[in-house]
């Protein structure tokens, strides 16, 4: 027992709530039984509801004050032991929070230790810098990055102790809290309770909880990207984000971080994708739709949407493998080359990335605009036909301009599919930020450079990191806007014609 | 009745000409629908081309990678050299390392070199480079399995490199090898010989099915086995979380939730997450379950929290199709006979719904196993998982790379290759997503109603 009040591990303390439960659900259900007299007619809900109360009672506000306790107390440990650390204890071109991590690790590592028992608890307490802690440690299978000093020593020290008396605190709270639940539940279980009416209740309270998730995801969005972008903006001057002319970001400092080249290949390559796959997603659903028999329609338009069910990831490797050589052969290579002329040097360029993109977008662009030229009545069709109209001069001059706001719709969403897409820009589009008109140039966008940024070792207090949640924002909030806008204009044609 | 015109009167036709000759406009008219017509049949040719280049440059490209070079030697494992002592003590013969190993396949080419009477001017450390960096670690590996064959001679299939192999999938030409420092001509002699001897052939790569990723200097050793784990953990995670979180959100949205403007902003939040760039959900990743709850990088268990963040839009969306598709008749039968409304829904709803959530939820999973963008931010790429995983706890915790991640990483890497081992990925994670997507459309097909 004294072993699973101590412990940091979860399993053993969710296992035990589990354990309350089951055994609650068994007890209450036998109380209301006994009091009904065995005779379950004289019970007010069915025996099952009794049981169920007692397991809801005891397992959910436990593991809600279990689950609200592991968020918390990592962030209240951290900020205390932030607060012992002197600042001159910071050696220079470091950061409090690459002393913290130092911290974080020697405790885990001295963790580590006890667990595997290499050394005792007391011992782990008293340990001195003037052990040789790295070498001692390194000898027990834990690497510190750094020679430990006195200060990271103390401060790893009380972050132990810190963790040890929460998670006392922790299993002990969640035990009373999951057995008052358990004697709540038993007490009350009577012939007379409304049972059902209670274990309705709470489930449907666990509905609205689950469907309110969706919001906390966005807020969880927005939030994480808007803390670090205050604080890439208070060490970055936001007018060189936002009207500066080059990216070109230098991790010794003094970087020109301008999302302008970036935002500029993005679009481009997004017109170029557009350009081709709006024609085509929308002939193709025009036929689809108005020309094509059903055993046509029943084969091309699954067929057709295959293209939007494989992965981004085999796209971008098209790209680079065999749609960006293809142009190069095209385009590049001088003499050796099917033009003769030398326009391409890299298999990566605005125009390999945009085309790939364009063919992903295809089915995209034609289911929407193939629903919403479906909605369009038949009986637009037959006055038209009635007045002596052909097919085609139905089709563009009363189909068409019926359905336009839900093609434009249709377009808007694929625009913001193009913006926000990934793997195919970041294998296809080049690494290389400028401003040009030349589509046969590699040029880099927004998403590639979010990618660049976060991988790797990135330090979280540098504006080079930084940077990528301010892209991201702003990505977020593009391809949002485009989207509100889709969607309203989609919503409004289709209440036109229901 | 004078205004009723004299049917015998010829009726003047304005443009002058038959009904059964079609006049100048009339020709424009139809050549201009038959072209408005073949616009629409292009554009669909050009999609479905599109749709066969790239599955013919995937399975053209990348299924080289489930065939590899092996060459067949036969390597006496010596006493003095594997176990010193002789007492076959697994600890100690653990203690020599793939260095130790390494003259032992030196050895073996060059007594095969002599025995199959080949003639090559190449010294014994330029025929050992034919084969794999991995040779010596193969074999030690099969010595530690099987200790009691030491001090015999066994025949052993060992790896060739991955330009010896490139030379017999046709990757690799003697033109092409002109400023290739890691072979020669000479060698492609050898090779050549070693073809005509039988010893040296093409056969079915199963390591790279199951096996482990290599460092950059083995193409010829990587394979996808762990990053396959890696992505079944994953969704794992995104199976027990989203299913039902997604489930329990329909029900409410679709039975419960009054009509006013709460419900109105979970929806319309509903529909815009869905359409949210994936980056953004590695972003908050990031932010969230790395920087902020310290999770571990790389972990499969914060790739499946959020995709299944990602997911959840998605299989929303189809569960509340599928519960709307139930008729109210069936509500009102079960209200009818008293049941409470969370009993006609839990009872008689839900699993009337259970095949459409089901075919939603594979559709949804499908989406997520391929998914790379996020899996960049949160650190499953850019190292070798080497070890497969011990437990279901280690699978989740342990750092691992994913399917996609890892042909993204082999994308990146310099060698042409791991270009082959990419595209062979590729098909692997097309097989996953092919089968998934038709069982899909089977359960659909199978308990699909009609009401």
């Amino acid at each position: 027992m004294g072993q699973i009040l101590t412990t940091g591990a979860v399993l053993p303390l969710v296992t035990l709530i589990a354990v309350l439960a089951l055994g609650g659900y068994f007890l209450a259900r036998r109380r209301a039984m006994i009091s009904a007299g065995g005779d379950s007619r004289k019970l007010h809900s069915l025996p099952s509801y009794y049981g169920y109360n007692a397991v809801i009672s005891v397992a959910v506000p436990a593991l809600l004050a279990l689950g609200i306790w592991l968020l918390v107390q990592p962030m209240l440990v951290q900020s205390s032991v932030v607060e012992m650390i002197p600042a001159q204890a910071v050696p220079e071109g470091s950061s409090v929070n690459l002393i913290m991590s130092d911290v974080r690790r020697l405790a885990e590592g001295l963790d580590a230790a006890v667990g595997a028992g290499a050394i005792s608890d007391a011992e782990a307490t008293d340990l001195t810098v003037a052990d040789n802690l790295r070498a001692w440690l390194a000898e027990r299978g834990v690497a510190i990055g750094a020679e430990v000093s006195p200060e990271v020593l103390q401060a790893a020290q009380a972050y132990r102790e810190m963790n040890a008396l929460g998670h006392v605190g922790r299993n002990v709270f969640v035990l009373l809290l999951a057995l008052a639940g358990l004697l709540l539940a038993y007490r009350e279980s009577h012939a007379d309770f409304r049972a059902r009416n209670r274990v309705e209740n709470a489930i449907k309270a666990l509905l609205i909880l689950a469907a309110s998730l969706a919001i906390l995801t966005t807020v969880g969005i927005v939030l994480s990207m808007l803390f670090e972008t205050i604080n890439f903006f208070s060490l970055h001057p936001w007018t060189d984000f936002f009207f500066g002319a080059s990216w070109a970001p230098n991790f010794r400092g003094d970087s020109d971080l301008s999302i302008l080249p970036l935002l500029w290949g993005t679009l481009y390559i997004s017109i170029i994708a557009l350009a081709v796959a709006v024609p085509i997603g929308l002939f193709a659903a025009i036929y689809l739709s108005e020309y094509a028999g059903p055993k046509v329609r029943a084969t091309a338009k699954p067929l057709l949407e295959i293209l939007a069910g494989i992965p981004t990831i085999v796209y971008g490797l098209f790209a680079l493998l065999t749609v960006g050589p293809a142009l190069v052969k095209i385009f590049g290579r001088g003499e050796d080359g099917l033009l003769g002329v030398d326009w391409m040097s890299g298999a990566t360029s605005v125009l390999t990335a945009g085309l790939v993109m364009g063919i992903m977008l295809i089915p995209f662009v034609s289911s929407l605009s193939d629903d919403i030229i479906n909605a369009v009545p038949q009986s637009l069709r037959d006055g038209s036909f009635g007045l002596g109209a052909t097919q085609s001069e139905t089709i563009r001059q009363v189909v068409i301009p019926a359905a336009l706001p839900g093609i434009v719709g249709a377009v808007l969403l694929a625009a913001s599919r193009a913006i926000g897409e990934t793997m195919i820009v970041v294998l296809g589009a080049g690494a290389i930020a400028r401003i040009s008109g030349n589509p046969l140039e590699a040029m880099t966008t927004i998403t590639t450079r979010i990618v660049s940024q976060l991988t790797g070792d990135s330090d979280f207090a540098s504006p080079e990191t930084l940077v990528a949640f301010a892209l991201g924002l702003t990505l977020f909030v593009l391809t949002l806007g485009l989207n509100v806008l889709a969607l309203y204009i989609v919503r409004k044609y289709r209440e036109q014609y229901e | 009745m004078s205004d009723i015109p004299n049917p015998a009167a010829p009726i003047a036709d304005p443009r002058g000409a038959s009904l059964l000759v079609q006049d100048g406009r009339t020709k424009r008219r139809n050549a201009s629908e038959g072209r408005f017509k073949l616009y629409g049949i292009v554009a669909i040719a050009i999609g479905l081309l599109m749709l066969l280049t790239l599955l013919f440059t995937i399975i053209s490209r990348g299924t080289g990678a489930f065939q590899q070079t092996y060459v067949t030697l036969s390597v006496p494992l010596l006493e003095e050299k594997l176990d010193k002592n002789g007492n076959r003590d697994l600890a100690e013969i653990k203690k020599v390392s793939t260095f130790g190993y390494a003259p032992l396949t030196k050895a073996a080419f060059e007594a095969k070199i002599a025995e199959s009477g080949i003639e090559t001017s190449l010294k014994p450390k330029a025929m050992a480079d034919l084969l794999s960096k991995d040779a010596a670690a193969q074999l030690r590996d099969y010595v530690v399995a099987n200790p009691d064959l030491i001090g015999s001679t066994v025949e052993f299939e060992f790896l060739t490199n991955s330009r010896v192999d490139g030379y017999l999938k046709g990757r690799v030409s003697r033109e092409s090898i002109a400023n290739d420092k890691n072979i020669n001509a000479a060698q492609l002699d050898l090779v050549d010989a070693l073809i005509a001897d039988g010893s040296l052939q093409k056969r079915l790569n199963l390591n790279f099915i199951t096996g482990a990723d290599a460092s950059d200097a083995r193409p010829e050793a990587a394979g996808m086995g762990v990053a396959m784990l890696g992505s079944f953990a994953m969704m794992l995670v995104v199976l027990v979380l989203a299913l039902p979180i997604g489930v329990a959100a329909s029900i409410y949205l679709e039975e419960f939730a009054p009509k006013n403007w709460i419900t109105d902003i979970i929806e319309v939040n509903i529909s815009n997450l869905a359409a949210v760039p994936s980056i953004v959900f590695g972003i908050l990743g990031l932010a969230v379950f790395i920087n902020y709850m310290h999770l571990p990088n790389s972990a499969p268990l914060v790739g499946g929290l959020v995709l299944t963040l990602m997911t959840l839009p998605t299989i929303i969306i189809s569960t509340r199709a599928s519960l709307k598709s139930v008729p109210p008749s069936i509500r009102d039968a079960a209200l009818g006979v008293g049941a409470s409304k969370m009993q006609s829904v839990f009872h008689h709803v839900l699993p009337l719904a259970a095949p459409g959530i089901l075919t939603g939820t594979i559709i949804g999973l499908a989406q997520a196993l391929g998914e790379t963008a996020p899996l960049l931010l949160i650190g499953m790429v850019g190292f070798i998982a080497s070890n497969p995983p011990e437990s279901i706890a280690e699978g989740l915790m342990a750092p691992n790379s994913a399917m996609p991640a890892q042909i993204y990483e082999w994308a990146k890497r310099a060698d042409p290759a791991f270009y082959e081992r990419a595209w062979g990925g590729i098909i692997i994670l097309l097989v996953f997503l092919i089968s998934m997507n038709a069982i899909a459309v089977l359960l659909r097909r199978r308990f699909e109603r009609r009401w």
